[in-house]
């Protein structure tokens, strides 16, 4: 079965078998591709549903600073473009679901773990959106960063997550040209409009650095991930490819980078950069950033608010079902 | 977690007339007509298909990953079944 129709996790515990952990890490060496019914180590596993919720919980938390401008989108064509992108961010959530829940977890259990605060989402998400040029901002920078992440997990070891990665990959490029051509409109518009665009990415620009994660020295789980063929990059790599390629594209937007460390270095041909304020990024992981409380009330409201349409659905799938074994 | 749980259905498109349905993915819907629905909205915003069919996963039987060798193994010793394994006569360019 590709995707496993269980509603418990697979308890795995104890000690591994040495011979079953060198066969499976010499596949990874060899990267052949894990899919869901082969044996792999119960850390691996872990770590995977670990960070396959969690990405999955982020597409979802991340619709809701965009939808924030549905009503309130400048032109049919904007709104049109935003909808279809809150709807893509939607479709990734449900395709990295499904790949965590090939690894025996319930899509419900998952669900519980976002609202009850068990299971962490991106720091990004916990920014208020304060102005239209942020919906740019959020796609240039926000899902600038979320590519550069992607793509090289598109070649992650197991199966389903890399052939989730592959499907997201090919959608976000839309999300962010969608936002710099947006910011580029507005960079177009009156002085107060370019305002908005420099103010949108004054707010952004360090939360958007801090989506690769703490830095090399501070991630805890680096080591095993890099071993284990799902992470291929380190963070601080990861992000140095960010700034390398956004601050050309900044340029030519016409707005000026809120980091006074930022300077090309001619030999190595990297743009370096300053650190990011890290307690502020410990403190939006903890749960005390500046939307954290609004955006869990906001899911939980959600969640809530559609019992009943499930509940009615199954009902009504429960009597249909009935009817047909009686005729 | 008092809810029921919504079942899992198995998702597969054929993307163009001529070739054969793939698999997409997966969605959980109450009925075959709404994991249609919901195969349509999460697969195929896109253009991605022209046919769904949907299956419940529980109705899915595959083999045991473990029982793989017993499985497949036997077809890797007839080398015989490939073309490859003949060799021709120089005159005889192609066939």
């Amino acid at each position: 079965m590709y995707t496993q129709a269980l509603n418990n996790p697979a308890v795995e515990a104890g000690v591994e078998d040495e011979e079953k952990l060198a066969a499976f890490q010499a596949r990874i060496d060899r990267e052949e591709k894990i899919e869901p019914n082969d044996w792999m180590p119960a850390a691996y596993r872990k770590t995977l549903v670990r960070q396959i919720s969690q990405h999955a919980h982020s597409e979802v938390v991340g619709m809701l600073p965009e939808g924030n401008w549905v009503t309130r989108a400048p032109s049919l064509k904007r709104k049109a473009i935003l909808l279809a992108k809150i709807q893509d961010e939607g479709g990734h959530g449900l395709y990295l679901y499904s790949a965590a829940e090939t690894l025996g977890v319930s899509r419900e259990e998952l669900v519980d773990q976002l609202l009850s605060g068990k299971a962490k989402y991106s720091s990004i998400f916990n920014y208020p959106t304060l102005n239209w040029a942020d919906v740019g901002a959020v796609g240039w920078l926000v899902d600038g960063a979320a590519i550069m992440n992607q793509i090289p997990l598109c070649r992650c070891s197991f199966g389903p997550y890399s052939r989730a990665m592959i499907r997201i990959c090919k959608e976000e490029s839309f999300h962010q040209r969608q936002g710099y051509d947006l910011l580029v409109a507005m960079m177009k518009g009156t002085a107060e409009q370019q305002e908005m665009v420099q103010d949108a990415v004054n707010r952004l620009w360090w939360p958007a650095l801090m989506m690769f994660g703490p830095s090399d020295k501070d991630s805890k789980h680096s080591a095993d991930s890099m071993k284990w063929k799902i992470k291929r990059f380190t963070n601080d790599e990861l992000r140095q490819k960010f700034v390398d390629a956004t601050v050309p594209q900044a340029k030519v937007l016409g707005i000026s980078l809120p980091d006074p460390d930022l300077k090309l270095n001619e030999e190595t041909g990297h743009w370096e950069h300053g650190e990011p304020d890290w307690d502020e990024f410990y403190n939006t992981i903890k749960g005390n950033g500046i939307c954290n409380k609004q955006r869990m009330k906001d899911r939980i409201k959600a969640h809530e608010d559609g019992a009943w349409v499930r509940e009615a659905a199954q009902a009504y799938a429960a009597k249909q079902a009935a009817k047909k074994s009686a005729a | 977690m008092s809810e029921q749980a919504t079942p899992l259905w198995e998702v597969f498109i054929r993307a163009r007339n001529g070739m054969s349905h793939r698999h997409a993915g997966s969605v959980h819907a109450a009925d075959a007509e709404m994991a249609l629905q919901a195969a349509r909205d999460v697969y195929t915003r896109r253009g991605e298909g022209l046919s769904i069919w949907v299956v419940p996963s529980a109705a899915i039987i595959a083999n045991d990953p473990d029982e793989k060798g017993e499985m497949f193994e036997p077809t890797a010793s007839k080398i015989y079944r490939h073309p490859t394994f003949y060799e021709l006569p120089d005159e005889v360019a192609n066939m």
